[in-house]
């Protein structure tokens, strides 16, 4: 294991403190493991958090600030946050409207998140609401699964509902914004490498130089199946495929975000992108708004993973609002 | 059974359950890691050692009662394992110190009961069934187990042994599932052919309690 480290037992606490360092618009909770704003929005504004393993950076303290998220709660490396983390963060960044939970569909998110929403209100009175994530359509939404995993759309859903908290939408209609991107995002993605976790010093699982992993999620688990090695055309049609099959995407606009997992160069990115581009377009999905860079990663893992939103005139005047974190920024 | 006088379990001798698995997830945290990392994400074997390791230090201080005890075992799991495991343990531990109460030791039959609370809790938390392939399915057979030993006249020492002995066949039977619980299930059919790491890690726990109570005490 080649990496920038001190000691695998302390990348968390480490990184923290880095985070910190850089940036002075943000407050770090050493104790809580929880990035905050270092400027509180207003009172009377609903406030958003999410949190999950770390290793899926700039996920999630890269989107806290103005127009996105009022904090992140980081678990160890691809470990859940632990309830009392959350708690203390829900109840921190409560200005008495309520406040919304993003969790992407992980068996141990969900769980860790749903002991802490019980943690907090119990504690507080603060009212609670949650959005599980669940966009990657490599699984199959079945009782003989733990469900869709939330992956790349929790990017994009982050951002949709941190602008309308700001502009003073109420919980409920957070909640319902947040189910209306949910439901009508899929996101898919492929691995060329496997990634290494710190404490577990080697790659997670074994990939042949010659083949790709179909359907990864960002956690390094393996995907559904194996095939050798493509051209990008190739890989692009594996990603967008099974997205389009999945929920048609033609009579909206489309926000669409192209994500590396980490280890791949922005050229090979672009390269894949433009096939991707290429593919909508005979497609005939009308894509309004893209992103390409690594929003979502799997620490050092090569790979991608396509996200397609339907959107609407609302979700896009929502997508364009300003937004100031070190992940996102525009308008400002 | 630890106490051969009375036979029942004392607190002390659950403290040295704590310490033996403790002791055990350190031994084997290299290989549940390893099943982790088949069909997971590599990370049960250090979350449960870093789990392991605070409780041993916040039970160093002896609460008053089992209840006590177990809860603040349950809390400390819950507090710094995360994941699935940090929510299912914790939960664990809470359920067993909310039945035993303010008892400060425990017969084999309120033992029973104490196991039973916790892998209901387990079940309610997860939402798992039997043949998920999941940690119930070692938790499962080994409260079985522990209740028809005593039925037919074990002690909590000898009922906590066929508990550990059903619970590595439950680990064992899990080779051949499909995972539908939990980050495996993403593998689908893929997921067989792998013991599931919540079934170790879950037989080790039980293996630690059959160790603790042993008389006399047995090595992990």
């Amino acid at each position: 294991m080649k990496k920038l480290i001190n000691d695998p037992a302390n990348v968390l606490a480490d990184a923290l403190r880095g985070i910190e360092a850089a940036h002075p618009e943000l407050r770090v909770d050493h104790q809580h493991r929880v990035i905050y704003r270092a400027e509180p929005k207003q009172d009377g504004r609903v406030a958003i958090i999410s949190g999950g393993g770390s290793g899926h950076e700039p996920l999630h303290g890269g989107f806290v600030g103005p127009g996105m998220l009022d904090a992140a709660c980081a678990g160890e490396v691809f470990t859940s946050p632990t309830p009392d983390q959350v708690a203390e963060a829900t109840t921190a960044v409560d200005r008495g409207a309520g406040v919304l939970h993003v969790v992407k569909n992980y068996t141990g998110d969900v769980m860790n998140f749903e002991m802490a929403g019980e943690l907090a209100a119990a504690d507080s009175g603060v009212r609670v609401e949650t959005v599980v994530t669940a966009d990657d359509v490599a699984v199959q939404d079945s009782t003989y699964t733990a469900g869709r995993r939330g992956v790349g759309l929790t990017v994009l859903l982050e951002k949709i509902v941190g602008a309308a908290a700001e502009e003073g939408q109420d919980l409920d209609a957070v909640v319902a914004l947040a189910q209306r991107v949910n439901d009508a995002g899929r996101s898919m993605g492929i691995a060329l490498t496997s990634c290494t976790v710190p404490a577990a010093g080697k790659p997670t699982f074994d990939l042949p130089e010659d083949e790709m992993e179909v359907g990864v999620g960002i956690h390094g688990e393996p995907g559904r199946r194996r095939v050798p090695l493509a051209p990008a055309s190739e890989v692009a049609a594996l990603l967008v495929e099974p997205v389009l099959a999945d929920r048609d995407a033609t009579g909206s606009p489309a926000i669409v975000m192209l994500n590396g997992m980490g280890g791949t160069p922005l050229i090979e990115l672009y390269v894949l992108y433009g096939e991707v581009a290429r593919l909508l377009a005979d497609a005939g999905v009308p894509v309004a708004r893209r992103l390409v860079g690594n929003y979502i990663t799997s620490l050092d893992m090569a790979g991608a993973s396509l996200t397609v939103l339907g959107a609407d005139e609302d979700l896009l005047r929502l997508w364009d609002a300003p937004v100031d974190t070190s992940g996102l920024r525009w308008g400002v | 059974m630890a106490d051969t006088d009375t036979g029942t379990v004392t607190q002390a001798q659950l403290v040295g359950w704590l310490a033996a698995f403790r002791d055990a997830v350190h031994e084997h945290g290299a290989h549940l890691t390893e099943l982790d990392s088949a069909i997971g994400d590599a990370d049960h074997g250090s979350n449960l050692v870093r789990g392991m390791d605070a409780v041993m230090v916040a039970v160093e201080a002896p609460p008053d009662s089992v209840g006590a005890l177990l809860k603040k075992v349950g809390m400390t799991l819950v507090t710094s394992v995360g994941g699935a495991s940090g929510p299912l343990y914790g939960t664990f531990f809470l359920r067993a110190g909310t039945a035993a109460g303010d008892a400060t030791e425990l017969d084999a039959a309120a033992l029973a009961a104490v196991l039973r609370a916790a892998v209901e809790g387990v079940v309610a938390r997860g939402k798992a069934d039997r043949g998920d392939k999941t940690m119930y399915d070692a938790l499962g057979p080994a409260l079985e187990a522990y209740d028809a030993a005593l039925a037919s006249g074990a002690d909590a020492a000898g009922a906590a042994r066929a508990a550990a002995d059903a619970a590595a066949r439950g680990r064992d039977a899990t080779e051949p599932m499909q995972a539908l619980k939990g980050r495996a299930s993403y593998l689908g059919e893929r997921s067989i052919g792998h013991v599931d790491p919540g079934s170790a890690s879950a037989t080790l726990l039980v293996e630690a309690l059959a160790a603790a109570l042993a008389d006399p005490p047995a090595d992990p």
